[in-house]
């Protein structure tokens, strides 16, 4: 057993590292790291940095453009952005569904969407929720009646992330209202500019526009955006989900994190000392230290054994589930840590209107909100309870 | 043994709740708290004229003397019904004059609705220790002058007159040497940065600079403000577990109705054991908090110091378990419903989160217990 990466991993890291000293933008690290609001400018900025470097498709096929990376590289990448404080590179396009069009789309779909999802020339999102079909994914409602070259939709969408900035949304649709409830389905890209979609805004607890819902009424989508067969779009959907895992814990989010949540603790004072000095408060981010170096061997355990091409495992459930404790521990550990000065709320300081935040503390000011927004993480992408549910089931045959 | 509300008590209660249910809709809340001012006058009247704001004072001075257990059912009340008014503040500050005495006026215009008023304890440097304070007061001839700068004072930019505490000796973190002051909030030398905290209520950071004050300003012997301020503070504190009680309940309700009616895979997710289980036992974290919000009611006006430090802190601390718990769970059994803005849970939840950040965390409470004379003493 060797714990150690490789000489080339090594010599690849310093690659990944020069590039990111060279090009990450100092007013977007600054952002980050300061958990501060992005635009969807600040995203577009970055893709297109990335893309430029041709380092987009890490998970992507050469032949599609993509890097060919290992596991291991693609875990160092994603590990050196978090650590260096970039802004992610969105997943709905590249990760979710780029390997469905690869895999199931037509030459045409392939030839047209492909490049532009790499260069980010297509904002797209992910209709697949609906106000009564949430964790119950099959029991979807939308409807899509073909009409020649056409497909007619009707319905709606929700909890669509980022939706707003939307060029292009995958959606999941029922065009056979008779079939038992996971064989009706089909897969469609929509143009979000197609008359008759609606978008209205959901605000989240930290009162920022993350979601939203999207209405169609009578919307037009030609018959060439349905990818593979009509019906069929359960299995490319179940194709999808946990198909890009490697990043699905993000550790190295949560180390970056770990650090913050130490500067925090050290600079507060209790009784004339640091927090961090504290036993009890030493002792819980002791723990979760340890719960982080934990979950970074789980994570590395399974890369080892992710084969060329493999696809989903029950194993991203347990990363989902843990990975999101982690995050969602740091999180309260951070307001903790902040005290009393994770109460003021200053909107205009984390959209950047201003320097300092209106208490001067910035360190604390973004705090009670990135709590509050992380409790999300424990609910979408299929939530903890769904997750373990796989779990028991899949790995633990119950 | 009677744990049972005394008719007067459930008058409150029910007056309360009708005022709340009828002109203190969520969506009213919502127009208030992002109105200008963050706060109603028209509500303001309407506690005064329900009695809230002379509930605790004393008889003498056109109150109910009502005791921390009658302020118990109004905070409940008020942490259900998501009440941003400056109503806590005001009554801790309140809890001040009557511990200092000698301040019937001040008191009898509380009891009016004429007087709001704030606590400014807290200090950057300080987190949850109220000892903690840099802020000066030096004697001159006409009085004191009062200079530093206290922080996230609850409610500190609405009120008429503030409560500061000042070192006039002392070491910095020293229990002695603290003393007590009534500043008019427009005073020279005063200023106040008013903000919003993300559970929509009002803070403040305010600064004294050079602020003079008479003698008369002084509450209590000069030096000698800490054990007021430790005793305001755990009342405060006794009222804040009875809020987030009041947000528990409300918080638990919302979640058992959603589980009941939320569909998923053909059946109301209430049907899976997982979550009853959850069910279960954010009631049960309500119902031990409620036991010891009532037991700190009770004791918090105790003669004894020690016993009163040792059940407020035991309740804070307690309660702030049962909130972290009751919250989150909450937003998780809600699913996405549960992260948005849009229902009252959503803020029942952030109330509970910056309750628990108020008048000492659940650590700086076990800590507090813990040092507390006869914890060390084996049985
Ligand atoms: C911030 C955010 C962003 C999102 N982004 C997108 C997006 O871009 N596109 C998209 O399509 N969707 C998105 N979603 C939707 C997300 O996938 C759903 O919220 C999620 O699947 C849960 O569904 P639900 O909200 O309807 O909750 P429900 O399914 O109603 O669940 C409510 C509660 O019941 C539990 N539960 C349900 N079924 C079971 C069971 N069988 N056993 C045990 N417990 C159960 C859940 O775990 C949860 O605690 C997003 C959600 C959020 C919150």
């Amino acid at each position: 057993m060797d714990l150690n990466y490789t000489a080339e991993d090594l010599a690849f890291r310093d690659t990944v590292r020069a590039f990111l000293d060279a090009n990450l933008p100092k007013d977007l690290q600054h952002k980050v790291l300061n958990h501060k609001r992005l635009s969807k400018e600040d995203y577009v900025r970055w893709h297109k940095i990335v893309a430029k470097q041709g380092w987009v498709g890490t998970g992507w096929p050469v032949e599609y453009g993509g890097t060919g990376w290992t596991a291991v590289q693609r875990h160092i990448w994603e590990e050196e952005c978090a650590r260096a404080g970039t802004p992610a590179i969105l997943p709905f396009g590249v990760n979710m569904v780029a390997p469905v069009i690869m895999a199931y789309g037509n030459e045409a779909q392939k030839r047209h969407y492909l490049p532009r999802i790499l260069n980010c020339d297509d904002w797209w999102c992910q209709g697949y929720s609906e106000p009564g079909s949430g964790s119950d994914l099959a029991s979807l409602k939308t409807r899509a009646e073909r009409q020649g070259d056409y497909y007619i939709v009707n319905g709606q969408k929700t909890w669509t992330t980022l939706g707003q900035h939307a060029d292009m949304i995958f959606c999941l649709v029922r065009t056979d209202p008779n079939a038992r409830k996971q064989e009706g389905i089909s897969f469609l890209l929509i143009d979000m500019k197609t008359p008759g979609i609606t978008v209205r805004p959901i605000i989240m607890l930290d009162e920022e526009h993350e979601v939203n819902e999207v209405f169609f009424d009578n919307v037009k989508v030609p018959v060439a955006n349905l990818i593979g067969e009509e019906n069929k779009g359960w299995t490319y959907a179940k194709y999808l989900l946990g198909h890009e895992r490697t990043n699905i814990a993000a550790v190295g989010r949560a180390k970056r994190e770990l650090q913050f949540l130490k500067r925090v603790a050290n600079k507060q004072q209790k009784n004339g000392k640091p927090l961090l000095d504290d036993p009890l408060f030493a002792a819980k981010v002791a723990s979760l230290e340890i719960e982080i170096m934990a979950l970074e061997m789980t994570v590395l355990r399974v890369l080892s054994q992710e084969g060329a091409k493999r696809g989903p495992g029950p194993e991203a459930s347990m990363l989902k589930v843990k990975g999101t404790e982690v995050q969602q521990w740091l999180t309260e550990l951070m307001v903790e840590a902040a005290g009393p000065y994770a109460m003021p709320f200053d909107p205009a300081y984390l959209e950047g209107e201003h320097e300092h935040s209106i208490t001067g503390d910035d360190d604390a000011a973004p705090l009670a909100g990135y709590y509050f927004n992380f409790r999300k993480t424990s609910i979408y992408g299929g939530s903890n309870e769904i997750q373990k549910n796989i779990i028991s089931q899949m790995i633990l045959g119950l | 043994m009677d744990f049972n509300y005394t008719p007067e008590q459930q008058q409150f209660k029910d007056a309360l709740r009708r005022f709340i249910d009828k002109d203190y809709t969520f969506e009213h809340r919502n127009k208030i708290v992002h109105s200008d001012k963050g706060v109603s006058d028209d509500a303001w009247a309407t506690l005064t004229e329900l009695g809230m704001t002379a509930l605790p004072i004393p008889e003498e001075q056109g109150g109910f003397n009502g005791s921390a257990v009658d302020m118990l059912v109004v905070m409940q009340e008020l942490g259900r019904g998501l009440v941003v008014e400056p109503y806590f503040a005001t009554v801790v500050g309140a809890q001040f004059l009557k511990l200092a005495g000698g301040q019937e006026a001040l008191l009898e215009q509380v009891a009016g609705g004429e007087l709001k008023l704030a606590a400014a304890l807290g200090e950057k440097q300080a987190r949850h220790d109220l000892s903690d304070v840099s802020t000066t007061a030096k004697a001159n001839g006409e009085g004191y002058v009062i200079n530093g700068t206290k922080t996230i004072v609850i409610h500190g930019g609405q009120a008429d007159k503030i409560i500061v505490s000042a070192r006039t000796s002392g070491e910095q973190r020293g229990t002695n040497g603290i003393s007590l002051f009534v500043v008019p909030a427009d005073a020279a030398g005063v200023s106040i940065r008013d903000y919003r905290t993300l559970d929509c209520l009002r803070a403040a950071d305010i600064s004294f600079d050079n602020v003079q004050v008479p003698t008369s300003a002084l509450l209590g012997k000069e030096g000698a403000g800490w054990d007021i301020l430790d005793a305001a503070a755990d009342y405060g504190a006794t009222l804040l577990c009875a809020e987030a009680v009041g947000a528990m309940d409300a918080l638990n309700a919302a979640t058992l109705e959603y589980l009941k009616t939320r569909q998923q895979f053909g059946v109301p997710i209430g049907k899976f054991q997982v979550l009853q289980h959850r069910m279960a036992e954010m009631f049960m974290q309500a119902e031990q908090a409620r036991s010891m919000a009532t037991l700190a009611a009770v004791k918090v006006a105790s003669a004894d110091a020690t016993e009163r430090r040792r059940t407020v802190s035991a309740a804070k601390a307690r309660v702030g378990q049962a909130m972290k718990y009751v919250g989150q769970q909450a937003v998780q059994l809600h699913g996405g419903m549960g992260v948005t803005n849009e229902l009252p849970s959503a803020h029942h939840f952030k109330r509970l989160t910056m309750i628990e950040l108020t008048l000492g965390d659940t650590d700086h409470h076990l800590a507090r217990f813990a040092a507390q004379p006869g914890f060390k003493d084996a049985a």
